[in-house]
């Protein structure tokens, strides 16, 4: 980011990830300390009234994270935040993006805002989110 | 159902040492390859992990939940926030201080959202970051 100013419009962020499987929920479940068992065990699951198990929010965020930090080093953000719009299913094969929207100053330094955003292989949107980042 | 008394409580705070094995495992599962995540000493975190720490290291992960009466099955993840204001490294010790912001409630009481504010400060007490964490609870219908 420091070589050149990104405009507005400008997309910077863009990385697709493999679709999710039982076992990455499995992994998530205890690389991340976030043991509910909603997302691992279906008999749980469908007694809360779901089909299936399904993929813990902050995975995909996480995965939304790794995109905009392919992009922009952890040590520029200054704030990420999103919505969990849709809950992501198994099987699901994630395309991150994320576009400039806005060029600021702010706590002293020039910033961009992003719009971000995580889609499933069907375009539906699952997180829609926003980062400060330093320029 | 959860009503406007929640509001300021606060739970036990929860004290988080990052540890490159931990983190490591973290970034295997998300097949992270970015070689800045793995630079040894003073690596920074991924931009989500602060979440990942508190639930990890805290004695009752879902401490705020059985506190205010609510069925992990019926919680779902509405919106999450990190404003960052220091770096925070491998070997940082981390602490935790959650409290409730606010609760609303929503569709007719069909849904209550309650956001968890927890300010995140190290070992040296310099407050490295916020973050704020939506619940959706998925209210029983009355009968």
């Amino acid at each position: 980011m420091s070589s050149s100013v990104p405009a507005v419009g400008d997309r910077i962020v863009h990385k697709e990830f493999p679709p999710i499987s039982r076992h990455r929920l499995a992994l998530y479940c205890g690389a991340s300390g976030d043991h509910n068992p909603i997302h691992v065990d279906i008999d749980f699951a469908k007694q809360a009234g779901f089909p299936d198990v399904f993929a813990h929010g902050m995975l995909v965020m996480g995965y939304l994270g790794q995109a905009l930090t392919d992009a922009v080093s952890p040590s520029r953000i200054r704030s990420f935040s999103t919505r969990f719009a849709a809950i992501t299913q198994l099987g699901a094969a994630l395309t991150c993006e994320g576009t400039v929207t806005e060029l600021i100053e702010q706590g002293g330094e020039k910033r961009a805002k992003l719009a971000l955003t995580t889609k499933d292989q069907n375009g539906e949107v699952k997180l829609a989110g926003e980062a400060v980042i330093a320029l | 159902m959860v009503d406007q008394s929640a509001v300021g409580r606060s739970f036990t705070p929860v004290t988080a040492r990052v540890e490159p094995g931990r983190l490591r495992f973290f970034l295997d599962t998300l097949g992270e390859t970015n070689p800045l995540y793995r630079g040894g000493a003073a690596a920074p975190v991924p931009p989500t992990y602060l979440f990942c720490l508190e639930m990890m290291d805290a004695a009752e992960p879902f401490e705020f939940l059985t506190a205010l009466g609510i069925d992990l099955a019926r919680v779902l993840h509405g919106e999450q926030r990190f404003d960052y204001h220091a770096p925070v490294v491998i070997g940082d010790t981390l602490t935790f201080r959650p409290r409730v912001a606010s609760v609303t409630e929503k569709k007719g009481g069909a849904m209550t959202l309650i956001v968890v504010e927890t300010a995140v400060t190290n070992q040296a007490g310099i407050h490295v970051a916020d973050t704020s964490r939506t619940i959706v609870v998925r209210n029983a219908r009355p009968s």
